[in-house]
């Protein structure tokens, strides 16, 4: 692989860690989902670009589906439900967004640490896309902790299954049975997630999460 | 292409869900749903006679052959269960025949996702099965659409969802870790093949990728302190489905791990997966029997039971060792057995008094004698008192650790006495004294409940050769 090849793809995967880090710091609904446009569309590109340099075009399939469906379909349909439930309003972030930067700043130290001590013997692209990769997954599970609202924890965690995506097709030759089902249980992961929208706004005129936690399970 | 035995248990629930989606009458439903989960157990009966050879999609040996006959069985009573129970959900209005109908696919499609799970050889396979597994029975805790039942369904679905994310991850990295060994392609993801050459896997990854893994899968064995979805979803959804998530589900997660942990054992250099799931197991016994006390929801105390017999479950396999291995399956088979048989009973309960609080219900061994000593005994049983199976894989697990470790033998029995003080102070409140709420006669399915606690008790008098054998085989392939 020619050094500008590799360049280019440790450009996209490090958009993408950037990416995610834009969507820490949203407050407004509609800009996290705008951003989380953006991530898909980086992966997208990223993904194309692996299809490329590995010659290997079932990713070009993945990619297209990472276009479609996550940077186009889902985000749309996300603004509509939005828009119908009538909730674009601020986010509240649990703890400030200092703070919740800091965190993500040790979180992808954290992994570089962690895959590049575990990863000397891969090539460089698969260590740099794996590190990559799991800063994405760790920056999702942030966003989904420090958030409340029930549609913006969604977001989070299908930018965690992004980076799963990324984690895939780094590694080389990876069957794509894994990156179709990835993609397939977004789907459902979808549906699920509209059907349960509506059936929470139906019961507590909110998607603020802290609306549920009043309903313990626990009750006298 | 000819169908053996392992695609037949595929196919049968699959195409029951197709066809239970499309039938109207709840009625008939449940009982194609019967005959769909008999012809299953049947079919899997028939892998001990014929055994269909492994390919590189799906594999048979000892060791699924003890899970998928567990699964089929427990499938297919709590289908007959099931049909009692959703009769009278539907008398009192709770839900409708479009619910059921909804209901019944979603079943058939657990079934068909556990039976993937367990026979695939693919670990990629086996994942997405673990993942249709979870968001089917996401669909069915909140199938009662109440306040709690939505917030427990969310609960899991997220919780789930981030533990089967991270167990990706971690499949993923064992993909890359086999990668230099094995070398591209599908053969990167068979476990068979996998297993053959682990060896010469790079262990730093390998060792990363079961953090990951046990993290993942570990969330859906509901390991403290993962475990927060697990009492709120047993709680929630209908009682046929707490009974199949505590009997069958955690075990299939429990599954995947063991077959990773079979991976890594191969890989000297990696490291021993034995003390993580050690101690896993063990924060989860304490902690489940401490929660024990506390509880005012029958379905809940039960939940946390569960925890504490994974904890014991997942400690036993973390020992190692042909004993405590055997051990461990043993205490599998009893605690699947025995804990679907007290759901069975207390779904039915709940149903006579319309509640589950603890407190609101009282004197059933008067009320309703044969549902209130039906439970009764299966709490003897769970607790693991003789003369019931539990007691005896118990007594095999910790005789087993004491031999070896005697300080965690005191942790783990002090674990499983605060426990057996827990549930007996709850039920006994249940069982004796005044008589309070409903005392109308239930209209209950007895026979599944009582298959299963039988079952127990024998195996904790007579286990037949042919068993201790099998299991033994099984010990021993686990290491």
């Amino acid at each position: 692989m020619s050094s500008l090849q590799f360049d280019i793809a440790h450009l996209l995967a490090g958009s993408l860690v950037l990416a995610s880090f834009m969507m820490l710091y949203q407050d407004r609904l509609y800009a996290l989902l705008n951003v989380y446009a953006l991530h898909a569309g980086v992966l997208a590109l990223s993904v194309g670009w692996q299809a490329y340099v590995q010659q290997a075009p079932h990713l070009y399939i993945t990619a297209l589906i990472a276009l479609v469906f996550k940077a186009i379909i889902i985000p749309v349909a996300l603004h509509r439900i939005i828009k119908r439930l009538g909730i674009h309003r601020e986010i509240e972030n649990v703890i400030g967004i200092g703070l919740t930067m800091m965190a993500g700043i040790g979180l992808v130290a954290l992994s570089m640490v962690v895959m590049l001590r575990v990863t000397p013997g891969a090539d460089a692209l698969a260590r740099e896309d794996l590190a990559f990769a799991l800063s994405v997954v760790l920056l999702g599970l942030l966003i989904m902790v420090t958030r409340r609202n029930a549609v913006s924890q969604v977001v989070g965690f299908m930018s965690l299954e992004n980076g799963l995506v990324l984690a895939a097709t780094g590694a080389k030759g990876m069957p794509l049975v894994v990156e179709i089902s990835v993609a397939f249980s977004v789907l459902i992961a979808f549906i699920v997630i509209g059907i349960f929208l509506f059936r929470i706004r139906e019961r507590f005129d909110s998607v603020d999460v802290q609306a549920l936690d009043r309903f313990r399970g626990e009750r006298r | 292409m000819t169908i053996d035995a392992l695609g037949a248990i595929l196919l049968i629930p699959s195409v029951s869900a197709a066809l239970l989606a499309i039938l109207p009458g709840y009625m008939l439903a449940a009982k194609l749903n019967i005959v769909a989960a008999l012809a299953t157990f049947l079919t899997s009966l028939s892998l001990f006679v014929i055994e269909p050879a492994s390919g590189q999609y799906l594999l048979l040996d000892d060791l699924n052959k003890v899970f998928i006959i567990l699964t089929t069985f427990i499938g297919f009573t709590t289908s007959v269960f099931s049909a009692s129970y959703i009769h009278h959900e539907i008398e009192i209005g709770r839900l409708t025949p479009a619910f059921l109908r909804f209901y019944h696919a979603m079943y058939q499609m657990l079934m068909f996702a556990m039976n993937l799970a367990l026979v695939a050889n693919n670990i990629g396979l086996m994942w997405v099965a673990v993942e249709v597994a979870t968001l089917t029975t996401v669909l069915m805790v909140g199938i009662y659409r109440t306040h709690e039942a939505l917030e427990a369904a969310w609960k899991y679905f997220i919780l789930g969802s981030v533990g089967i994310a991270l167990a990706l991850f971690g499949t993923i990295l064992v993909y890359m870790a086999a990668r230099p060994a094995v070398g591209e392609g599908l053969d990167g993801m068979v476990w068979t093949v996998l297993v053959q050459h682990a060896a010469q896997f790079d262990p730093a990854l390998l060792n990363v990728a079961f953090v990951f893994l046990l993290l993942g899968y570990g969330t859906k064995v509901g390991l403290a302190p993962l475990h927060a979805w697990l009492p709120d979803a047993h709680a929630e959804g209908p009682t046929p489905i707490s009974a199949v998530l505590s009997g069958l589900l955690l075990n299939v997660a429990l599954y995947a791990l063991l077959r990773f942990k079979m991976m890594l054992a191969v890989n000297s250099e990696a490291i021993a997966p034995g003390p993580l799931m050690v101690t896993m197991g063990l924060i989860s016994v304490i902690f489940a029997a401490l929660m024990l006390y506390r509880r005012r929801d029958i379905k809940r105390m039960f939940a946390y039971s569960s925890i504490e017999h994974m904890g014991i479950i997942v400690f036993a396999f973390g020992m190692g060792g042909p004993l405590a291995n055997f051990a461990a399956l043993l205490h599998m088979a009893m605690h699947s057995l025995t804990k679907s048989a007290i759901f069975f009973a207390v779904g039915h309960i709940a149903q006579v008094k319309g509640t589950q609080k603890i407190a609101d219900i009282g004197g059933l061994t008067t009320t309703n004698p044969v549902l209130g000593w039906g439970l009764m005994l299966g709490v003897i049983a769970i607790v693991g008192l003789p003369p019931f199976g539990i007691f005896m894989s118990e007594f095999l697990v910790v005789s087993s650790t004491f031999a070896r470790a005697p300080w965690l033998t005191v942790i783990l029995v002090l674990g499983i006495i605060i426990a057996l003080g827990g549930l007996f102070l709850r039920v006994g409140v249940v069982m004796f004294g005044e008589p309070k709420g409903r005392t109308a006669p239930a209209e209950a399915s007895y026979v599944p409940m009582f298959t299963h606690l039988g079952l127990v008790l024998m195996a904790g008098i007579y286990l037949p050769p042919v068993l201790v054998t099998g299991f033994q085989n099984v010990a021993k392939l686990l290491g």
